[in-house]
């Protein structure tokens, strides 16, 4: 479980956060939605620890990550798992080498061993056999699934995803969706998921943060949005007439 | 600087890493660096000829300046100028694109420090690499000396082996290692510095790798004064 209190943080002048306090459990897909400038992406890097808050905590289950030394914060790390927005698979390494680099940096497997886990983890992504592939030689939506493979190959208890369906159709997007859900059942791992896809948030939102100007602005489950009377959380949701029609419709039902 | 030092995460990857670069910047520059240096030695030997010319000065003293001027200046200087444009160009473009594909975000965030991984290996295979190929850019000079003159007619073999073995210091060779190895390192961390830590797109990342070009050469010239002066004082 990771736990965030009263998350500021500032770039010179300018507050990105301005407070925030929120919490992603185990076993459960734990999304961060808002529009474009409302922070998602500074908070996903301050909860991996790419930048540090100007104050406040994070806690990972009992360890309070933003105060720790760079050396156990790298420890910490080891149990981290993180989904890029481009995927930021090694250009010049084939998906093998790709999955089996942080095998090859952080245990003692033999050969065999490592091979069997690369193995799992692209079956497990439905990518097998596309071991000898290099990244440019593969689709946008097999690399992110290359991408989930490297970040659970050394079966991390915290999973991060930023913009998973970015550039992505619809009908990938819901394969990349379920793929990041079912693993995050299987293993019971915190999951967190930085989004704006409208998808996303109403088939695998179990806990929704959503994000506006630096601060928080509705919390729930997406079984709640399409009730809720938050104005900020309705206008980002359902933004477009269509959707604004299809919400009326769905409410006019019951 | 400390971080870059601290214990690897496991030392089979970074010796693996540290033998990828050492071809890279070993075998990969020894083609330029001995073309370059075959035309510096020739053309310091018809220079020095044509100075000679009319004087009383013996002609078998142009082998011994071109081993002197080779050994003590061309070779470490040139070889690492022309390493500074051609490795540490690359190192720096490297490392920035590395940067900017979030790659390097990647690593860090499975817990790598990738300020020792992505800069060490390069440090150590370019200190070792570096004084390999000036000591062979000093042979390869002073082989172009003596293709420029020798079967030119300006002297005959005998004259430029004389040359060559006059008044031979080896202290000059000790002072050819220094520089080649505090060159290395110049050219390493100005470059690795200037891409670990680019920011913004394609034009940043070109202007890191240029910048590492130009601070690399300013510091080496200034670095190559002061041995000059400290080690012959």
């Amino acid at each position: 479980m990771i736990r965030i209190k009263n998350i500021i943080k500032s770039f010179d002048d300018v507050t990105v956060l301005k407070g925030l306090t929120s919490e992603f459990y185990p076993g459960k897909t734990n999304l961060i939605i808002g529009r474009s400038g409302a922070g998602k992406t500074v908070l996903l890097k301050l909860l991996v620890g790419l930048m540090r808050p100007t104050s406040g905590e994070i806690w990972y289950d009992d360890v309070n990550f933003a105060e720790l030394p760079p050396k156990e914060v790298r420890a910490i790390r080891m149990k981290v798992g993180m989904l890029f927005q481009g995927s930021a698979l090694f250009d010049s390494m084939t998906t093998q080498q790709n999955i089996q680099f942080p095998l090859d940096m952080f245990t003692n497997m033999t050969k065999k061993e490592k091979q069997k886990r690369v193995d799992y983890c692209l079956e497990r992504v439905s990518l097998e056999g596309a071991n000898d592939k290099y990244p440019s030689e593969i689709s946008g939506g097999m690399q992110k699934r290359v991408g989930i493979a490297r970040a659970i190959v050394l079966e991390p208890q915290y999973l991060f995803c930023d913009e998973p369906n970015s550039g992505l159709d619809p009908k990938t997007s819901i394969v990349i969706d379920e793929l990041i859900k079912s693993i995050t059942v299987e293993n019971n791992i915190t999951t967190v998921i930085n989004t704006h896809d409208m998808n996303s948030v109403m088939e695998i939102g179990e806990n929704i943060a959503l994000l506006y100007k630096g601060e928080l602005a509705w919390r729930g489950h997406k079984d709640e949005v399409l009730d809720s009377d938050n104005q900020i959380l309705q206008d980002f949701i359902f933004a477009s007439p269509f959707l604004q029609r299809l919400r009326r419709a769905a409410l006019d039902k019951g | 600087m400390r971080t870059v030092f601290s214990r690897p995460e496991k030392f089979s990857m970074y010796y693996r890493e540290t033998m990828r670069q050492m071809n890279d910047i070993g075998v990969g520059s020894l083609v330029i660096v001995c073309l370059i240096m075959i035309f510096m030695g020739a053309v310091t030997a018809v220079q020095f000829a044509y100075q000679l010319d009319g004087t009383l000065v013996p002609v078998y003293y142009i082998g011994y300046v071109v081993r002197d001027i080779t050994i003590i200046e061309l070779a470490p200087t040139i070889t690492c100028l022309v390493l500074a444009g051609k490795v540490g160009s690359n190192m720096a473009a490297e490392i920035g694109g590395m940067r900017q594909k979030e790659h390097i975000d990647a690593m860090e965030i499975m817990g790598v420090n990738t300020a020792a991984y992505l800069i060490l290996p390069r440090l150590i295979a370019a200190v070792i690499v570096i004084p390999l190929l000036v000591s062979i850019a000093a042979f390869v000079g002073i082989g172009g000396g003596y293709l420029s003159t020798v079967p030119t007619g300006l002297m005959t073999n005998e004259e430029y082996i004389l040359g060559l073995r006059s008044f031979f210091v080896d202290f000059n060779v000790v002072m050819m290692f220094v520089k080649a190895f505090v060159f290395a390192f110049i050219l390493t961390t100005v470059s690795c510095f200037q891409g670990y830590f680019v920011k913004g797109g394609s034009i940043e990342l070109g202007q890191a790798s240029t910048q590492a070009v130009v601070y690399s050469d300013i510091l080496i010239l200034l670095a190559d004064y002061v041995i000059a002066i400290v080690l012959t004082s």
